[in-house]
Formats: C-alpha cells, sequence, structure tokens
C-alpha cells in the first residue's frame, strides 16, 4: 500500500518570517505567484512543467479557490486541490502530490502556502473581522457543534484547548516543566545557527521559558508559537523532472494521516493522538524504523504539540517524553537532531505556512543546504504536520538517494 | 465567508435548534437531558440525528443525573477572545459525566488552587434571560 518514492522534493522558497512586514504587503494570490516562481527557480525548472496545484484557503477567495489560483498562474491544471487541514495541510499538502506524480496525473505539483496577512487596503473594500477570525479558527455559524457547546463556555483559539491537553498530561504521566522548556531552549540554539529565523541571535535559557508569562497553565508564553509574516512554497515532480533539478532530490517515500475530530473535548482518549496512526502508516509504508531516521521535524505550535508527537511517533515511550528531551541533544549537532532551523517557535510561524517549515526543515537538511546547522550525512527525515487541537495529523518519510 | 460583524463584543451564547432543544429545554428546567443509544450501549454528547460511529438510528434522549469528574482544565489568564475581556480569569474546563460523554464548560465558584483533575464536580444551572438560554457550569462538590 501507498507511495512507491517515485516524486520528489525538488526546490522550495521559505520566506524569513517577520513579526512586523517590512516587504511590501500583497495578496495571497500575488504570494501565490511569486513564491511558486521562487520555488520553481529554486529547483531549475520552468512553470511549463507545472501542471498541478494544492493550496490553502486564500484571502481572496471563498470558493473555487483552485481554479481561481491556476487561472492567477496560467497553469492549465490536472489536479487541483484546496487542503484544508490547518497547520497539517502543508504535510498533506506534500503527499497529495505525490500521488497526483505517482498516478501519472502531473509531472510536478506546486504546493504553495502564502502566509503573509498584511494585504493591501482600500476604504472601498474595507477588511471586515469575521467569526471566524475573532473565534479563532471554530465556526460561529448556526448549527455548527462548536458555536453551540464550546464558543459560549470560552472554548475556543489555541491557548486553552492545548493548555488543557498539557494539565492532562501532568495528570496521567507527570509534568516535568524544565523539560518542557528545554524544547524551546534546544530549538532556540537551532534558530541561532540559521539566520533567516525570526529569533536568530537571541538565545535563551529555561529560566527564561519558566519565567515568561503564564499564558494557559501550564504553558508559558515561550512554549507558544508567535504569529508572523511569511509564506512557503514546494515543487515536488516525478523522476524524469528530479534528474533535470539543481538540488538533490527528496523522495517522498511515506506518509500517514488521521482526522478523527475537531475539539480535544470528543476525542475517545485525549492522551493518544492521531500521530499513532499517522507515523506508523508511514514508517510502514516506507519500511524504514524509527533509528534509522536521522533528523526529525515535528510541528511545534506548542510545546506539548512536540513532546506529544514524540512520544505518539514513536520515537520516544509513552509518558516518557519528559525524560526523553532532557537526555536527548535535540540541536542540530545532538544526537537526536529536531527542528533544525528553529522550529515555529523559533523560527516563526507564518500562519498556515508554518506547517511547510516542517517539510523544508527536513528538505533542506536532505539535499545538505542547512549551512551552519547542518546534521552531518543527513539522508532521512521524518516530518509532522498537526492542525486544529492536535486533531488532523500527518506525517511524512523524505529520502535522499 | 460571513461578513456580519456584531455591534457589541458580547458574550456569544448558545442558540438551539430543533435538533438539540431538547437539552436545553430540560437545563431550563433544571434537568440534564442527553442522547442514548441502546445499539451502541452508549451516552454520547452533543446531540446529534444518528448515533457516531455506528450512524445508528435509535438514539433516545435520556436524563442523566450531571454529576462528573473534572477530565481537564486550564486558567486561562487572558480572554480567549475579545468577547470575554470582562469575564476576567476564566477556569476551562472539560467535565466527564459519569455516564461517560465529556463535556466542554467553565469551573466556577472554585479558586483554581483547589482544583484537582479527577475530582467530583456537580452541575451549576445558569439562566441568561437576555439569550433565554440556561447554561451549564459546574463547581467543585466539595464547596458547600
Amino acid at each position: 500500500m501507498g507511495l512507491r518514492g517515485e516524486a520528489a522534493i525538488l526546490g522550495y522558497c521559505e520566506l524569513p518570517p517577520q513579526r512586523k512586514l517590512t516587504r511590501e504587503p500583497s495578496f495571497n494570490l500575488e504570494q501565490w505567484a511569486r513564491l511558486s516562481k521562487a520555488a520553481l527557480d529554486d529547483a531549475g525548472l520552468s512553470a511549463t512543467d507545472v501542471n498541478g496545484v494544492i493550496t490553502p484557503l486564500i484571502g481572496e477567495a471563498d470558493m473555487f479557490v483552485p481554479s481561481t489560483v491556476t487561472e492567477y498562474l496560467g497553469i492549465y491544471a490536472n489536479f487541483a486541490e484546496i487542503v484544508d487541514l490547518g497547520g497539517a495541510g502543508s504535510a498533506a499538502g506534500i503527499w497529495r502530490a505525490a500521488a497526483a506524480v505517482e498516478l501519472g496525473l502531473c509531472d510536478a505539483v506546486l504546493v504553495t502556502f502564502p502566509g503573509t496577512h498584511h494585504f493591501p487596503m482600500d476604504d472601498r473594500k474595507p477588511f471586515v473581522m469575521d467569526d471566524k477570525m475573532h473565534f479563532g479558527a471554530s465556526s460561529n455559524a448556526f448549527g455548527s457543534p462548536q458555536a453551540e457547546f464550546e464558543i459560549p463556555y470560552g472554548n475556543l483559539g489555541q491557548n486553552g484547548p492545548y493548555g488543557q491537553i498539557a494539565k492532562r498530561y501532568g495528570y496521567e504521566f507527570g509534568y516535568d516543566e524544565r523539560a518542557m522548556a528545554k524544547i524551546a531552549v534546544d530549538q532556540r540554539t537551532n534558530a541561532c545557527a540559521t539566520p533567516e529565523a525570526v529569533f536568530h541571535g537571541q538565545p535563551i535559557t529555561v529560566a527564561d521559558v519558566l519565567n515568561s508569562p503564564m499564558i494557559a497553565d501550564p504553558l508559558h508564553m515561550l512554549e507558544i508559537v508567535m504569529p508572523c509574516q511569511g509564506g512557503a512554497a514546494v515543487v515536488v515532480g516525478n523522476a524524469d523532472l528530479a534528474r533535470k533539478s539543481k538540488n538533490r532530490p527528496v523522495w517522498i517515500t511515506g506518509f500517514g494521516e488521521r482526522v478523527p475530530y475537531k475539539t480535544p473535548t470528543y476525542a475517545r482518549d485525549l492522551m493518544t493522538s492521531p500521530m499513532v496512526h499517522a507515523a506508523e502508516q508511514a514508517f510502514s509504508m516506507a519500511g524504514i524504523t524509527r533509528s534509522e531516521v536521522d533528523m526529525v521535524s515535528i510541528y511545534d505550535c506548542y510545546s506539548i504539540t512536540v513532546l506529544m508527537s514524540l512520544e505518539d511517533a514513536g520515537f520516544a515511550e509513552k509518558g516518557k517524553g519528559m525524560d526523553f528531551v532532557t537526555n536527548h541533544d535535540l540541536t542540530f549537532r545532538g544526537d537526536f537532531p529536531m527542528n533544525t532551523a528553529g522550529g515555529q517557535l523559533s523560527f516563526g510561524q507564518a500562519g498556515v505556512a508554518g506547517g511547510m517549515h516542517h517539510v523544508i526543515d527536513g528538505a533542506r537538511q536532505i539535499m545538505g543546504r542547512a549551512n551552519a546547522a547542518q546534521v552531518a550525512d543527513c539522508n532521512r527525515a521524518f516530518v509532522s504536520g498537526n492542525g486544529g487541537i492536535m486533531s488532523e495529523q500527518t506525517a511524512l518519510i523524505l529520502q535522499g538517494d | 465567508m460571513t461578513t456580519y460583524t456584531p455591534e457589541t463584543l458580547s458574550r456569544p451564547l448558545p442558540v438551539p435548534t430543533p435538533l438539540t432543544r431538547p437539552f436545553w429545554d430540560a437545563l431550563a428546567e433544571r434537568k440534564i437531558r442527553i442522547q442514548y443509544s441502546p445499539s451502541l450501549g452508549e451516552y454520547i454528547f452533543y446531540p446529534r440525528p444518528l448515533a457516531p460511529r455506528t450512524l445508528a438510528d435509535d438514539l433516545e434522549w435520556r436524563e442523566i443525573s450531571g454529576a462528573g469528574t473534572l477530565y481537564t482544565y486550564t486558567v486561562a489568564t487572558r480572554p480567549p477572545a475579545a468577547h470575554f475581556a470582562s469575564a476576567g480569569e476564566m477556569i476551562l474546563a472539560i467535565v466527564q459525566w459519569d455516564e461517560g460523554p465529556k463535556f466542554s464548560t467553565e469551573i466556577v465558584n472554585a479558586d483554581p488552587a483547589q482544583l484537582e483533575i479527577g475530582m467530583r464536580v456537580r452541575p451549576v444551572f445558569c439562566d441568561h434571560p437576555e439569550g433565554d438560554i440556561t447554561m451549564l457550569r459546574y463547581e467543585p462538590e466539595t464547596n458547600s
């Protein structure tokens, strides 16, 4: 079952995240075009090689999004898909692109996720905050379960629900806040070797994390991603294009995905995340073991997401993740390199493009382009995506030749 | 995407649907009524037309005591949305009813320091006449 490993990431573009945009404001569609062109240039491919697109939701269209994109770029696509899986969308888009290539539908697919939300403004087209923006990714529409049973109790957005997960984790398995802080500290070390990271040049300590404000008990501010402006694009292509590409091809050899619920309240077992299934399928498909992976890039909207993903993906024993992160060096030069460009916690989270940070982190290492943060002899990467409140999760295995 | 913008950022209140109405009507009477699927052998929440997982068409409304345990919680020191700015510190909780299902709620009448996951909690019925609705919150059973 699954991929044969005959589709590869051939190029990418990841804008350095900015807390405050100094680049020119632009619409998501404009970003779609420019990010895609940059990724194609990176791969050494031309736009006419592309016959597939995968997009997230964009600001300029509520429906007919894929065809809006293909028209804007002038691509006659054989496969045009919108992926609505939040932070899992990027990894989800990569395996869908690989599947489209392996099925022979496409030669090359652009998976482009604009991540700059600072648009041009005009009084004649005023920006209106809608319920979705007010309530943080929940629907407040009549008849929506979130509107009726969650939002009125303040169960919305991300901080509260992730705090609830972390609290429950502590009840079931114990809690070491220094171990949780170390996740953020090691990732910051990686960001300090990555000039594009938003927190480059700003190392932190465990004490810094624990002294930062408590946002949603037990999660501190420095355990939570900072929203940034950015964007990312990846080109996935077939073996013929891989031979033409400038970069070492990064083959997509395994994936898994699980989408069981939206809100943690309704998880049958909140301590068993969808990653259990997603990672097991990915490793099984790729035919490799956890110990054969040279680096991991774990979706890190919150420290607790990293901790539970490491356990549920099978890298750490269930309930022992705190010991695992304490006993391993998670930096790019460590014995368990993780989020080697800083992760979203320290590289910056450019909206829905944040998930692509992990895809590109893995691809960059396998291509050998991580410069000061390069993991020696890196040939295999595990990448995770996470959307909603640990409620939509995707895993990828990436491999070099 | 709707472009409707509320004029004031008042706290959002539940609006029952025809299907969910029995749950809300019961709360107004200080009772808790949720659905049960005999073929599944389980209570379910929130209300649906068919049982989740089996899609069995046998859901029936049953009254439960409403007693439960605190499954997890977090103290929100910052309002989860601008609409809750006047609410102050909120204890966002998940309560597991003795009958099985979990329920998103708030813990009230409690100092966060006294809370422990697994502790017994009991219903607090909160009338909101402005929305013609009764909401179900929880407090520690040890409250006098």
